[in-house]
């Protein structure tokens, strides 16, 4: 049996699977569930066997053919690319079920072959081992992640599609031309020999700087967020929490890796901006989420505030902080899903997801409020659940680098998100004027919801498993540890 | 040597002049050409440099293809989607995001 799990290239199949699974379901769409269902089962298995690999033998590369890094392409995995498949995986699955329940069939035809591209575009994006080769994953990923927003029907939606479009590619070239400047500097797109190679000199700084903002256009970090709420609160419920879940973290992804394989280290100037704007954006996307009135544009505006937690670690710059912020990114990743997953089952049932008129939804979808008020504890920051752990390791941190003021903008953006949690629980226990007409919501939908904010819960109470996971491989650097 | 380089200017040029118009004009197909010059002018610049000492490096040129391929799956998906957008609201411009 190990002998099997060690003979298997697992980041081939990681990558491999999800896309051979999206061509089949596009050109056999009859069988499109089955096939999606049976892809998302077997990318799912391969992560696991990964990890087990990963566990065992430590940090892994593969050369993909045998070509080797200058002109070949190199998948590397660590605990930092480990732990993002693996999220992957379980927001994954739990879509696959929803959203076999959300679309009727002309819809979903276009869904499973769009999903698995998008899963097989974030799998390679967390295995590349290379910036050229994370440009082109970002660009397979922001023309998925395009198109799935585009299969909500209406105007609305279409140019929220379009926006998204212009942005996604105008935050691509920006990397490209990033890259080629490093290339030209470095003559290499290896990270690891990038890392070796590059000195600070004004090039190299152009060409950081020139990737940095094109990143932060796809993360949404406050004041590049303007695209955000509107593409994900007008697309289809399960491609909503696809989004703000999966899609705005994987540049989030890359940028964590360049700043801790790449950069210079005398950047403290540009750490104390980007802990800025976090703060910034963590402030006002809560302030935008109290005064919305409908509660998926509300959900969205609430990820351009969690969005900010990441960013407080670059200011912090310490092991703890680094691990706060991986892990605010986990919890926040499923329970956003799970919150998102929830409102598209509130909307589904009314037809409507206007926060006034909730009107005594928690007697009858039970379920479904139990789903968004979990989610909630994870987002606000209670303990036990995960984002109470991801706060706290940032908390410490601030406090160790003798920061505290940060420690003071995390507690009030926890203070800030319980305020609208609590108005949207609290309008889900009042009756509304107008009575609306309620369709049956199925089975599927909300227990797959109510999976993900129970995991989001769990891990809280399961903290040491992922935090030991992030260190194989020492991606944060040596010593420290907590 | 500033043979090279003057392309390598050009290539920045061009990029700079779409970031310039992709910003500016409000013509949906105005902002889809201009991703397109700024997507041009970074494969100028990554031939360009290229040319690094008397032999030709081909990587950048690997790169250059495959962005290529890129730009136009992305072009075909904007175009589809502006004539998507014209079709639903009789304009190819992107309504002003009310500032909420």
């Amino acid at each position: 049996m190990s002998v099997l799990i060690f003979s298997i290239h697992w980041q081939v199949m990681v990558v491999l699977l999800p896309l051979a699974g999206a061509i089949a379901c596009f050109l056999w769409p009859r069988r499109g569930v089955m096939l999606a269902l049976v892809c998302a089962l077997g990318t799912t298995l391969s992560v696991a066997g990964l990890s087990w690999l990963v566990v065992v033998e430590g940090a892994q590369r593969y050369t993909v053919g045998g070509w080797g890094a200058p002109l070949g392409i190199d998948l590397y995995v660590d605990g930092l690319s480990l732990l993002m498949l693996i999220v992957t995986s379980v927001v994954g699955v739990a879509i696959s079920v929803y959203a076999n329940g959300y679309f009727e069939r002309s819809r979903a035809r276009a869904f499973w072959p769009l999903w698995l591209f998008l899963w097989g575009a974030l799998n390679a994006l967390f295995l590349s081992a290379d910036i050229f080769n994370l440009y082109i994953t970002l660009e397979l990923l922001g023309l998925a992640a395009v198109t799935l927003v585009a299969l909500a029907k209406g105007a609305q939606p279409l140019s929220s599609a379009m926006r998204y479009l212009l942005v996604t590619l105008l935050g691509s070239l920006l990397f490209l031309l990033g890259v080629a400047l490093l290339y030209h500097s470095s003559g290499s797109v290896d990270i690891a020999i990038l890392a070796e190679r590059l000195s600070a000199s004004p090039v190299v700084w152009i060409a950081l700087g020139l990737m940095v903002v094109g990143l932060l256009l796809k993360t949404a970090l406050f004041p590049l967020h303007f695209w955000l709420p509107q593409a994900h609160a007008s697309a289809p419920a399960p491609v909503s929490a696809l989004l703000s879940a999966l899609v705005v973290k994987a540049s989030f992804y890359i940028l964590i890796r360049l700043w801790l394989e790449i950069f210079p280290p005398n950047n403290f100037v540009l750490g104390q901006l980007l802990g800025l704007l976090g703060a910034a954006a963590l402030l006002w996307g809560n302030l935008q989420a109290l005064r919305q009135t409908r509660l998926k544009m509300l959900i969205a505006y609430s990820t351009v505030a969690q969005l900010g937690y990441l960013f407080l670690a670059f200011p912090l710059a310490n092991i703890i902080g680094w691990t706060g912020a991986l892990y605010m990114l986990l919890s926040h990743a499923i329970a956003k899903a799970a919150m998102f997953m929830a409102a598209g089952n509130i909307l589904r049932f009314g037809g409507h997801d206007s926060i006034a008129d909730l009107d005594r939804i928690v007697q009858r979808l039970p379920l479904t409020v139990t789903t968004f008020a979990l989610a909630g504890v994870s987002i606000m920051g209670l303990p036990p659940s995960g984002g109470f752990v991801a706060k706290w390791l940032l908390l410490e941190a601030a406090i160790r680098s003798a920061q505290w003021w940060w420690g003071v903008v995390l507690v009030l953006g926890g203070l800030l998100s319980a305020v609208w949690i609590f108005k949207v629980v609290g309008y889900a226990f009042t009756p509304s004027p107008v009575p609306h007409e309620v369709r049956a919501v199925p089975a599927s939908m909300e227990w797959s919801a109510l999976a993900l904010a129970l995991t989001a819960i769990a891990l809280g109470l399961f903290s040491s498993w992922p935090l030991a996971l992030m260190m194989v491989g020492l991606p944060f650097g040596e010593g420290g540890g907590s | 040597m500033t043979f090279f380089l003057f392309f390598a200017l050009v290539g920045i040029g061009l990029f700079t002049l779409g970031l310039y118009a992709v910003i500016v004009h409000p013509h949906l197909l105005r902002k889809i050409l201009a991703v397109n010059v700024m997507g041009s002018g970074v494969f100028l610049l990554l031939v360009a440099l290229a040319k690094r000492s008397d032999s030709v490096d081909p990587v950048p040129h690997a790169m250059v293809i495959t962005g290529i391929v890129v730009a136009i799956s992305a072009t075909a998906l904007a175009v589809i989607l502006m004539l998507r957008v014209k079709g639903e609201t009789g304009r190819v411009k992107l309504p002003e995001t009310p500032q909420e």
